[in-house]
């Protein structure tokens, strides 16, 4: 357990300190320094503004220089400054992300119980036609675009039937329908792995032997099957961080929200290179976070993983 | 020994058990593979020759008609400068599958060379190539793409780009399992006995015969390549206004959602469309290829 555990927290450190070293590798390679490209879009700026902008944020240093500086940064919670406002860039994104969190983790829980009445249907019907009808919701659900359900639902409730308001104010359903919207979308991949995993442990022959020793369906895919099938959705579940964010920045433009998904936007247009910067090393660092903590909990939920040869990380399985 | 004395129990109980099998669903394979292809070629013909699908202008619009509800003459309805809509849904099609194209082109002939490196260039190889695939997928595919157009402009070209490096994790992953697969089976073996190089064996044996489940992931990666364009497209980071293109479509009807539904809506019905097929004729191509 303690080597699993080490093993596990020592390849997410790496894997955070790659991302962070291929990010600056990848800032280096840019045509010119941020400060020039940021500065590109205005039409009169003299070559000294550059020199000394370049010099307050620290470009004019070697890049070995930088990089240690921007390394070191990180352990003090110092991702760089963003150039636009000059604010620090964990400060400018602390600031907002408040209610991204907020609607990731609501349209997270909403994505989990629609993936979880997906299979629970499609398992427990004896309608062959419900279930062919329920199984293919969730291909459905990946195809559609956030954005298009966003807009479709807010012409239906708030223009057709003016049930809600276009922005948000604090109402229900001002709140209710971007969760739905995004949930929607992340239920897909749930869903989908969780189908496949339950359709893998009904083929074990315990299932068998509980049927034959009387257990009834719900009984065995409540107590039995779903406990069993729980791991790779579980793990599947950690990987959909990316997708969540994504999700968030493009719900947060169509219902009008503030968050995270306005400073992404205001950093990209601006070209505002250490924001854009920031936002990747912190939303990689989550990513890793949670996925770290997952691969902890596995154990709990399916001890063979300490016996499988060590080193497969559940991720391997989900697959 | 064990290997020896596994394979022909498993080749004759494959034989009796899935004797009939391929009677009955080659065919069915087939008709799915078909029912899904068919649809995707109409897109594909848009994209190409969209002039033989619609007389009407994509870019100039006439003023009397602004603002027109569907009907048998505008299939989609107008927009607000007078342009029929599907006609500009089908002259989008070329820009954006382009797009796509070009991140699927990247995602795929990185990840071939990523994955058949870790696959078949020894243990340190595949750790190292693997760690980097890690990252890549730690990173979401969002960002990266933000990343891409933030530093060069905004334009399908950089948006193309940063897709395709997004979706290299997926495709190096797929070739590597696969490459593992097939460098075990005998007839690889075989030839490395017969005096075949590590360059011939790879390119002759292992590679055309890992290809099934690439390909099938190249139908998925294009479906999803375009839904990550699009999104991106209606954020503002595509190709600039007066080009259709199907994110675009969606983003400028989203001024005008009082008034005109069918300029938002429908553009994206043909989005859910090319993405669900292209995500069933995956389905399919892996179902033939998988014996």
């Amino acid at each position: 357990m303690g080597r699993y555990v080490a093993q596990r927290i020592g390849q997410a450190l790496l894997v955070i300190w790659l991302a962070y070293t291929v990010i600056f590798l990848a800032v280096q390679l840019l045509p010119s320094d941020p400060v020039t490209i940021f500065l590109s879009t205005d039409s009169a700026v003299d070559q000294a503004t550059i020199d000394n902008m370049k010099r307050q944020y620290g470009y004019d240093q070697p890049l070995l220089v930088q990089y240690l500086a921007q390394l070191g940064g990180l352990f003090t919670g110092d991702v760089g400054y963003s150039l636009a406002s000059g604010e620090p860039v964990a400060l400018r994104i602390s600031g907002v992300v408040g209610s991204t969190i907020a609607l990731a983790l609501s349209a997270f829980a909403t994505a989990v119980v629609l993936a979880l009445a997906v299979v629970v249907v499609a398992t427990l019907t004896r309608s062959a036609l419900l279930r062919k009808v329920v199984l293919n919701l969730p291909p459905l659900f990946a195809a559609v675009p956030v954005f298009w359900l966003g807009l479709v639902l807010l012409e239906l409730l708030s223009i057709r039937w003016g049930v809600m308001s276009l922005f948000p104010d604090g109402s229900f359903l001002s709140l209710a329908v971007p969760v739905f919207v995004l949930g929607v979308h992340v239920s897909a991949p749930i869903a989908q792995v969780l189908l496949k995993s339950i359709d893998t442990v009904y083929n074990q022959p315990f299932i068998d032997v509980l049927r034959a020793k009387g257990a009834s369906a719900s009984w065995i895919f409540f107590r039995h099957a779903l406990k069993n099938a729980g791991g790779p959705a579980m793990t599947i579940t950690g990987i959909t961080v990316g997708t969540l964010l994504a999700g968030s920045v493009i719900t947060e433009t169509v219902f009008a929200r503030s968050g995270l998904g306005a400073v992404v936007l205001q950093a990209v247009t601006t070209q505002d290179v250490p924001l854009v910067q920031g936002l990747v090393l912190l939303t990689a660092s989550v990513f890793v976070a949670v996925n770290l903590a997952v691969d902890l909990l596995y154990p709990l939920l399916d001890p063979r993983i300490l016996k499988s040869n060590g080193q497969g990380s559940p991720r391997a399985l989900a697959v | 020994m064990t290997l020896h004395l596994e394979n022909p129990a498993a080749a004759s109980s494959a034989q009796t058990t899935t004797a009939p099998a391929p009677a009955r669903r080659r065919p069915s394979a087939r008709t799915g593979l078909w029912l899904t292809a068919l649809p995707l070629v109409l897109v594909l013909g848009w994209a190409l020759f969209p002039g033989l699908f619609t007389t009407a202008d994509p870019i100039a619009g006439v003023g009397a008609e602004k603002f027109l509800a569907p009907s048998a003459e505008h299939w989609f309805g107008t927009d607000h400068l007078g342009r029929d809509i599907y006609a500009r849904v089908v002259h989008g099609t070329s820009q954006t599958l382009l797009t796509a194209g070009l991140a699927v082109l990247i995602g795929l002939i990185a990840g071939t060379v990523i994955g058949l490196v870790a696959a078949t260039a020894g243990r340190v190889a595949d750790a190292a190539t693997m760690r980097l695939v890690d990252v890549l997928l730690a990173v979401p595919g969002f960002l990266i793409s933000l990343i891409v157009v933030t530093a060069f402009e905004p334009g399908p070209i950089s948006l193309g780009v940063g897709v395709g490096i997004a979706s290299i994790a997926s495709f190096a992953r797929v070739v590597r399992s696969e490459v593992l697969r097939v460098r075990n089976l005998d007839f690889v073996e075989a030839a490395f006995l017969s005096g075949g190089t590590y360059r011939s064996v790879v390119l002759r044996h292992i590679l055309p015969n890992a290809t099934g489940p690439v390909l099938s992931l190249l139908a998925v990666d294009l479906g999803a390549a375009i839904l990550a364009i699009s999104g991106l497209g209606f954020l503002g980071f595509g190709a600039p206004p007066p080009t259709p293109e199907w994110g675009l479509l969606i983003s400028e009807g989203r001024q005008y959602l009082g008034s005109a539904w069918w300029m938002t809506s429908l553009p994206g019905l043909i989005i859910v469309a090319a993405v669900v097929l292209l995500a069933a004729f995956g389905r399919q191509l892996l179902k033939i290829f998988r014996f």
